[in-house]
């Protein structure tokens, strides 16, 4: 009370008062989310009940009789999103690169003009583009020539319909590459100059102050980009559901169809008229939201494991 | 003092815009559900609130499981369903809860099979093994045998069918419900089911697009849709043993054959008479015996009276088969009903 009071003293009114209402808007995110969370735990309590822990390793999903399982979905969404991060990570880090250190100020304005007019495009869009021109070429050249080659492999086996694993995670890793080289090139642009400035006195060459120096300096803010397209492909629905070939299964292929959790709840939803059934896809809203939490935290821990080692930052 | 009168003045001419609506007119009458027969449904408001200013019907097309759930809690009206309600969730509604079909909807099969052109018959067995991944090649017998002439590969099938809960789905796996127990067994009935083989798409247009994209594929989709997209389809065997092209004519026949119970909660899938095309279906309006809200009963009973004569005979431009006479005859009797 006391520090309170001695707090109050020594602030401008003007500034209470802008502390409190921040404050009060701070809190609403969290708010909100906690709500969020009550609700989905309330609403899956049926579920939850009947399934318990075994919801999250049983493979079925069969409304009619009833029997419910997050399994193929956790392992649809793992896997899409993973695989899109592997491959939009990457060129999306390589291209920020390119935009805020190498190209000249006028490409690198232009460019990146376009990449956020690539953030903007409504995910509905990219699915139809997936549809029409991804999966098609996908079924006809992609996937018969890594077969061809690459055959012996597990993933690359089984019948070529073009949706699927593959297709679903290519068009994620798409949508989520705007994200990266944005705020990527942000994080790099804000690195100081000095940096750049005594690298190259000591007689780097631009690509190694680049990629020494800026880089690791901004590694930050690159992981949260990461992170940030993480979170985007986990939740990603619509052209996910368009091109993944819903169907709950795990399968080692990458040419099989599978199901994400984002996929199946816009999907059944609307008609679903057990009260099993809802429940169920209320829980798996609630294993999505857990899903996120955990990978985001596995994502921090492996950067608090790399940049222990003398990164600036 | 001349700008304070002008503010008085439109603060009046607010004020009465504002209330204006709420005091003697216009009584709005929500509804919410059924997907399907939206195109229609919207006409029919519409058609209906050009007869009648003072009543204004606000139909959400949120899906039949939406439209029963909220039924339930009292939010609207009135609902609407692809697939009729269960005695348990009528007795959720608090009150018993009259179904009136209003529209024939029916599924037909697509498929986009290499080198073949003309219209291919499907046996109620072909659908179902097909279906249940028991036939995989093109050129199965029980495909050859219903098509003779049709060059038909040894290509294996590929099944499309919809991601999404649907009231499609429903009539579609309700027919194979009948006709294979197998299907039955493993499968079942309902909105969204667990499919034993196939490629999953969202909606009408997702699965005949990936059927047009995919060779030698196959997948169903509404009547009402692939006529409006013209995209061929097959005929199928029905119960007394006929091809039969799936048209509106047909489909209405499929629900003149069939018995009508009193409360109009009847699937018509696999109908018995000739003309019949088993894969059809009512799609109904769920409305509450009590009105607390005597407007609003008078409204819907009105309503109900106008769509089953003048409304009629909007449906089939839209793509919807009309009621046979014998249901709308009963129907008139129900709506007695509704108190």
């Amino acid at each position: 009370m006391q520090t309170l009071r001695l707090w109050l003293r020594n602030r401008n009114p003007a500034d209470v008062m802008a502390h409190a209402v921040t404050l009060l808007f701070a809190s609403t995110v969290l708010l909100v989310t906690a709500l969020l969370v009550y609700e989905l735990y309330v609403s899956s309590a049926a579920s939850r009940q009947e399934f318990g822990w075994t919801f999250l390793l049983s493979r079925d999903w069969d409304p009619v009789q009833d029997k419910f399982g997050a399994l193929p979905f956790i392992y649809g969404t793992v896997v899409t999103s993973v695989l899109a991060l592997l491959m939009a990570a990457p060129v999306g880090v390589g291209a920020a690169i390119f935009l805020a250190e190498l190209a000249p100020p006028k490409i690198s304005d232009t460019l990146t003009f376009v990449v956020e007019l690539l953030a903007a495009v409504p995910s509905v869009i990219y699915g139809l583009l997936a549809i029409f021109t991804l999966v098609p070429w996908l079924r006809e050249t992609v996937q018969p020539f890594l077969q061809e080659r690459f055959g012996y492999l597990p993933v690359f086996q089984g019948p070529m319909y073009g949706v699927g694993i593959l297709a679903a995670s290519m068009i994620l890793a798409i949508m989520i590459l705007p994200f990266i080289v944005s705020i990527s090139r942000e994080a790099l642009l804000a690195v100081p100059a000095e940096q750049r400035e005594a690298a190259l006195a000591v007689g780097a060459t631009r690509w190694e102050a680049a990629w020494q120096v800026v880089t690791p300096y901004a590694g930050l803010g690159i992981a949260g980009s990461v992170f940030l397209a993480l979170a985007r492909a986990l939740g990603e629905t619509m052209a996910v559901t368009m091109v993944i070939g819903n169907a709950p299964k795990i399968s080692a292929s990458l040419f099989e169809s599978g199901y994400s959790i984002a996929a199946v709840i816009a999907n059944e939803f609307t008609e679903a008229t057990g009260d099993m059934h809802l429940s169920a896809l209320v829980q798996l809203g609630l294993v999505l939201f857990g899903l996120t939490i955990v990978m985001n935290a596995i994502a921090r821990l492996m950067l608090a494991a790399t940049s222990r080692k003398g990164s600036p930052q | 003092m001349p700008v304070r009168g002008l503010i008085t003045t439109i603060f009046i001419a607010l004020l009465s815009l504002i209330l204006a609506p709420a005091a003697p007119a216009q009584l709005l009458i929500n509804g919410a559900g059924a997907t399907f027969p939206y195109p229609v449904y919207a006409k029919w408001f519409d058609e209906y609130h050009k007869r009648d200013r003072q009543i204004q019907f606000n139909y959400q097309s949120i899906g039949s499981g939406g439209g029963i759930r909220q039924l339930q809690a009292g939010t609207v009206d009135f609902g609407a369903t692809d697939s009729p309600m269960t005695d348990e969730q009528i007795a959720k509604a608090g009150g018993a809860v009259l179904h009136f079909p209003t529209v024939l909807g029916a599924v037909v099969p697509v498929y986009n099979v290499a080198g073949v052109r003309q219209e291919l018959n499907f046996t109620a067995e072909a659908l179902a093994g097909i279906f249940l991944g028991k036939i995989t090649r093109w050129n199965d017998p029980e495909l050859a045998k219903a098509n003779p002439g049709a060059a038909l590969p040894s290509a294996g099938i590929v099944v499309v069918h919809r991601s999404d809960g649907s009231g499609t789905t429903f009539v579609w796996t309700d027919y194979l419900s009948k006709v294979s127990p197998e299907w039955k067994a493993k499968a079942g009935a309902n909105t969204s089911v667990s499919w034993p083989v196939g490629l999953g798409a969202k909606g009408n247009e997702g699965v005949a697009g990936l059927v047009k994209q995919t060779p030698n594929s196959i997948g169903y989709v509404e009547l009402v849709y692939a006529l409006q997209n013209k995209i061929p389809y097959g005929r199928v065997r029905n119960a007394a043993g006929v091809f039969v092209r799936p048209e509106l004519k047909s489909v209405t026949a499929a629900g003149s054959s069939a018995e009508m119970p009193a409360d109009f909660r009847v699937s018509i899938t696999n109908a018995p008479g000739k003309d019949a095309y088993p894969i059809s279906s009512f799609t109904w309006l769920l409305v509450p015996t009590k009105f607390q809200d005597a407007r609003k009963k008078k409204a819907i009973t009105e309503f109900l009276r106008w769509m089953l004569s003048e409304g009629q005979k909007l449906a089939e431009p839209l793509g919807y088969a009309p009621l046979p006479k014998g249901v709308v005859a009963l129907e008139l009797k129900a709506i007695a009903k509704i108190q």
